[in-house]
């Protein structure tokens, strides 16, 4: 009977998910504090085309955007397919988690989880080629995402042990 | 009993359950009753008039389990309908009593009835009498059409009372609640009953809100739904039962879109109906329901798309069978609800790749451009474009459709090329931009700027300070044009170059020079418009008066029809609240803590009274004091802003009624239609705000002088909370 009315207050699309920034500066105790307390959503699986535009136009359904800051490639200076959205208040944030996440945005099912807090540097990627990680090992063919993952795209670089 | 609060919709089986251990130990039920009534009065003294409605049912639905003895219902049920009888009292007070009491016998008319039958009948009648004398002045303001055809769109207690007539005349036999106490009968029948205490309604005060009344929304009829089960008509209590459930699902599970739309799809009794017909009708009743939907709009785009996930075979047709009936009625559609509509449509699109039969609508393409079918294919496709691009527009309607594709959303610069060399500030725009481009200060970019020719003035005896709008089109045609890349550019060009911008438009003129400024380099692109309005109110470099004089100036009174301007017009009027808010929060924080630093001081610490000294009660005194005066001149420039709005309505409306009525034209064009329609989204937005300010309104610009059609606008405002 607990367990339904645990049901009931839930709010499941709004968790704090297993994700953890592994460059945050503090402990997990901080880190977890933050995404708690936060209004800055991570969106990601966006094409790289996506403008800044278009992200507003999607995230302001569910209240007024602060600002997006665009992910970008670190070497090329492009966009390389992620995006903060940081909302004034948690409420507006919470309904993007709730009513955007999983939804599409040119074409794509895009991803929101909570961020700690826009840092500089954090637009950038951390993948080896300068975009973002998971677009190093992924084997399929994505036109929006650059192609083919770069692993597939340079074979010598399974061979390589560094 | 918490959970009878949480899943109204499962409210038998609770009562079932409470039906079944009252017959075990009447103490129990004694207890549970008791608690129940206690809980009916909290809620009603804190306004929450959902919660208590439920309570009601729930006590009314014991009363099929035997819990409660049937007598002591109608003794309350007499108690609430007697609240009609009060004097000076608002309407909607009395309105929710007869509600919770016809809403009520769904579930318990039949019982009632068997035991007290003259009393009920006298019931009906005084309720009768009061639904025949109450006004209906509000009506015109909540429909979602204003034509009666093909459904009319009823007041919500004209249409429950006409189903409860016509189940009264079934014999009050209803079919359709599912009542598993009805399989314990033989146990719950020996039960020992409880008398309700009597209960009186918390007299009415000032501070009570009662709920605003509805128009039951309708857009399906069993010719709709021509296969399958058959849709129960508009004045059966099945329509009103299946609704009742369907709202509460939504209510319970609107947080988790999975979950709702499971439940909903899952709701017993489905094969009896036309399930998905209901649901459709029921989430969109919800979408466009005025003034404001129970929840947020992007909830119901969403739970729409999971449904159509869930139930891909079939729920999509009558989505798209229902977007069609609602363009075929546009005409006749409240503005307000085209808006949402309109932005449920794109956004829908959006996730489905834009797919639609186009075709279909292609009558709107021989129709004037101001007419609702065309104007509102223009503004999906502008809206549309927003979530994408416009090529992508460009390729999914037909090649008829190309008048209706929104423009390319380019920047216009003034000052592009040789060919407007001529131009007044041509040259001194072309060493602002270069000046810009090399990072020189604001001290140098003011200095170049002090080459700019005032038009304003006639000759140089002024110090040049004054309102020079030549300078702020030069400085800013040029600042936004190097900015126009992306959003993000822009913004930076704002913050970095605050300074001058705020010593350009120090004045009204200022203010409203350079959103005409913003507009002619960004006319194609609204949203940018949109978001650079919004920047410039929270950086204060144009307040959100000049915003609104604007959006009525005569320059802009050919975008007048748009739906980016009132998406401009209703944000700055959030924005304002919002900064009232905020200040009216810190100031109730800050004496809750002073009254806690007193509380501290009378408890006689002695220790605390030294450390507490007069300097920190002076200080958050003086904080009190510097706050107060901040709501003040909050809530002032607060009520200034409703002026300046209704205001230029009034003249913009007085103006075309006037000339049409010197002409012997019709004054009901759709201009018109849209205008009036505008105002009265600013009250239905904005209606507890404005509520504040009615004495003002009343005083200063709703007086009997003006025009009736502007004047009911205002009544039905106010027969909002009368």
């Amino acid at each position: 009977m607990s367990i339904k009315l645990n049901a009931l207050f839930s709010d499941s699309y709004v968790d704090v998910s297993q994700y953890r920034d592994q460059h945050f500066k503090g402990n997990r105790y901080e880190q977890e504090k933050l995404l708690k307390q936060s209004n800055t959503l991570y969106v990601g699986n966006l094409s790289f085309y996506t403008t800044e535009e278009q992200v507003y136009e999607l995230f302001s359904k569910s209240g007024d955007v602060k600002r997006i800051i665009i992910g970008l490639d670190k070497v090329k200076k492009t966009a390389c397919g992620f995006c903060f959205v940081e909302y004034y208040t948690r409420a507006d944030a919470e309904n993007a988690m709730r009513f955007v996440n999983g939804t599409r945005l040119d074409d794509r099912i895009i991803r929101t989880d909570w961020d700690a807090g826009f840092k500089e540097g954090r637009q950038y990627g951390r993948g080896k080629s300068g975009g973002q990680v998971r677009d190093e090992y992924r084997q399929d063919y994505d036109p929006a995402r650059g192609g083919y993952g770069k692993v597939v795209a340079r074979p010598q670089s399974i061979r390589t042990t560094t | 009993m918490s959970k009878a609060r949480l899943l109204p919709e499962k409210l038998t089986v609770y009562t079932t359950l409470v039906g079944l251990l009252n017959a075990r130990n009447y103490n129990f039920g004694g207890e549970f009753v008791e608690a129940m009534i206690r809980q009916l009065k909290e809620t009603l003294k804190a306004n929450l008039y959902t919660e208590a409605l439920y309570l009601v049912r729930f006590l009314s639905d014991l009363v099929n389990c035997h819990v409660i003895a049937a007598p002591s219902m109608v003794a309350m049920f007499e108690n609430f309908v007697s609240v009609t009888q009060e004097e000076d009292v608002p309407q909607v007070r009395s309105d929710w009593f007869v509600y919770v009491v016809l809403s009520s016998l769904p579930w318990v008319g039949k019982e009632l009835y068997e035991k007290k039958d003259v009393e009920m009948d006298r019931l009906l009648n005084q309720i009768d009498g009061y639904l025949k004398r109450r006004l209906k002045t509000h009506v015109p303001m909540l429909q979602v059409w204003t034509a009666e055809k093909p459904h009319p769109q009823e007041e919500y207690l004209d249409c429950l009372w006409a189903q409860i007539q016509k189940l009264k005349k079934d014999r009050w036999q209803e079919r359709h609640i599912l009542r598993p106490y009805i399989a314990f009968d033989s146990v719950l029948c020996e039960a020992l009953q409880h008398n309700l205490p009597p209960f009186t309604p918390p007299a009415h005060t000032p501070d009570c809100q009662y709920p605003v009344p509805r128009v039951v929304f309708r857009v399906f009829d069993y010719t709709d739904a021509p296969e399958g089960p058959v849709m129960p008509g508009s004045h059966s209590v099945e329509r009103f039962v299946i609704e009742e459930n369907l709202h509460n699902i939504i209510k319970s599970h609107w947080k988790e879109r999975k979950t709702c739309a499971a439940q909903l799809l899952s709701y017993p009794g489905k094969n009896k109906i036309p399930l998905n017909y209901h649901i459709v009708e029921v989430i969109f009743g919800e979408l466009f329901q005025l003034p404001c939907p129970p929840h947020i709009d992007v909830m119901y785009t969403t739970l729409l798309i999971e449904l159509c996930k869930l139930q891909p075979g079939s729920l999509p047709q009558v989505l798209a069978q229902a977007t069609e009936m609602m363009y075929m009625r546009l005409d006749t559609m409240n503005t307000t609800c085209i808006d949402r509509l309109l932005n449920w449509f794109s956004h829908h699109l959006s996730n489905f790749q834009f797919r639609w039969s186009w075709d279909d609508w292609a009558d709107c393409l021989a129709m004037d451009a101001d007419k609702p079918k065309p104007k509102f294919v223009k503004e999906v496709l502008e809206k549309c474009m927003r979530l994408s691009y416009h090529q992508r527009i460009v390729d999914i309607v037909p090649p008829t459709f190309s008048a209706l594709i929104p423009a390319e959303p380019i920047f216009f610069y003034k000052y592009q090329d040789e060919a407007n060399s001529k131009c007044a500030g041509y040259a001194v725009a072309i060493t602002v931009g270069n000046a810009i481009k090399n990072r020189a200060s604001n001290e140098e970019i003011l200095t170049v700027l002090k080459d700019v020719p005032n038009p304003n003035q006639e000759d140089d005896d002024d110090e040049g300070e004054g309102f020079n709008p030549l300078k702020i089109e030069v400085f800013l045609q040029t600042l936004l044009h190097l900015a126009a890349k992306s959003f993000s550019h822009s913004f930076s060009a704002l913050a970095k170059f605050h300074e001058i911008l705020k010593a350009l438009t120090d004045c009204d003129e200022g203010k409203l020079h350079i959103l005409r400024v913003v507009y002619e380099v960004w006319r194609n692109h609204p949203q940018m418009i949109s978001v650079l309005v919004d920047k410039l109110i929270r950086t204060q470099i144009v307040d959100c008066a000049a915003v609104a004089n604007w959006l009525f100036s005569p320059n802009m009174a050919h975008e007048f029809t748009r739906f980016y301007v009132w998406e401009i017009l209703h944000s700055t009027i959030r924005k304002m609240n919002k900064h009232v808010q905020k200040i009216q929060k810190e100031l109730e924080e800050a004496k809750e803590k002073l009254e806690k630093q007193q509380h501290k001081k009378d408890s006689g610490d002695e220790e605390d009274m030294e450390r507490n000294s007069e300097d920190e009660d002076g200080q958050l005194e003086e904080q009190i004091e510097r706050l107060q005066e901040k709501v003040e001149s909050a809530q002032s420039e607060q009520k200034n802003l409703f002026l300046v709005i209704f205001q230029r309505f009034i003249m913009m409306l007085t103006e075309h009624l006037v000339r049409c009525e010197t002409g012997s034209v019709d004054f009901n064009t759709p201009w018109y239609k849209n205008c009036i329609e505008r105002l009265q989204q600013i009250f239905l937005m904005h209606h507890v705000t404005i509520q504040q300010y009615v004495g003002t309104l009343e005083n200063l610009l709703f007086t009997a002088e003006l025009d009736h059609h502007i004047l009911a606008v205002y009544q039905q405002f106010c027969a909002l909370q009368l």
